[in-house]
């Protein structure tokens, strides 16, 4: 397993726009950079994140080689209920990694 | 000490390994191909880089959007995309109006100094973009592992 952060609210009111910071530990190798054998290593990305709120799609991204290193993605939502968010990383190699967070939703 | 054929081998080598870059014209393409027959206006997307960067490998880049992110009226995409990279495209997002604010940031590589150029597409079908020029000293993806 990856390392993965992800910084957002535990709490919000309802209606309230929050950041949602997401970082997955990933070498992002482009398949364009040469090894210490001068060889062009072989191409190792993230291909595809998403993330789901109470098990609606509410963002996705297609990441390609021009990504940094260690790929890091932020985006808002809307509180809307109290529930989980679900964030996805899949990739080459046959990456997948699943996190989840938990937001508590207070009435405006 | 380094004599000349040493100099000259290692130029020849950095030419070899340095890849194929994009071109305007492949930009060009992948453009089209993401906003369709809608061809992209400029404004009411803004690109946030810096003009000068000293290191190619982490960039960060944020766009924003200006929109009500309604259910009427949001952003559906946004990309970003780049000239001079090996590959053109950079990132592709898909927002809806679950977002509450159309503005992604994330960090990006880049190979050399070059355009960059954001892109949004309303629910509308209307294309937005925002190109951007700019000088990068230390370039990504042309080093490789320490040996």
């Amino acid at each position: 397993m990856a390392r993965a952060l992800i910084h957002m609210p535990a709490t919000a009111k309802k209606g309230e726009i929050i950041e949602i910071r997401a970082l997955i530990a990933h070498p992002m190798e482009t398949g364009y950079r040469p090894g210490s054998d001068g060889k062009l290593l072989p191409q190792d990305v993230i291909r595809r994140f998403s993330c789901s709120y109470n098990g609606e799609r509410i963002f996705a991204a297609e990441l390609h080689p021009a990504i940094s290193a260690n790929p890091y993605i932020a985006f808002f939502t809307v509180a809307t209920d109290s529930g989980t968010l679900e964030f996805s990383w899949a990739g080459d190699k046959g990456f997948a990694q699943t996190e989840r967070m938990s937001l508590t939703v207070s009435p405006a | 000490m380094i004599g000349r054929r040493e100099v000259l081998a290692g130029l020849v080598l950095t030419a070899f390994v340095r890849p194929a870059s994009a071109t305007p014209e492949r930009m060009a393409a992948a453009i089209a191909a993401f906003s369709g027959n809608a061809t992209p206006k400029p404004g009411r997307i803004h690109l946030e880089i810096a003009k000068l960067i000293d290191n190619g490998n982490t960039v960060p880049i944020t766009v924003t959007v200006e929109s009500p992110m309604s259910a009427a009226d949001h952003v559906t995409d946004i990309a970003i995309f780049n000239e001079r990279n090996p590959e053109t495209e950079v990132i592709r997002c898909m927002l809806g109006p679950r977002a509450g604010k159309a503005e992604v940031s994330t960090r990006i590589r880049l190979a050399t100094s070059q355009k960059l150029v954001a892109i949004a597409r309303m629910n509308d079908g209307s294309c937005w973009t925002h190109t951007v020029d700019v000088i990068v000293a230390l370039a990504a993806c042309l080093e490789g592992e320490a040996p």
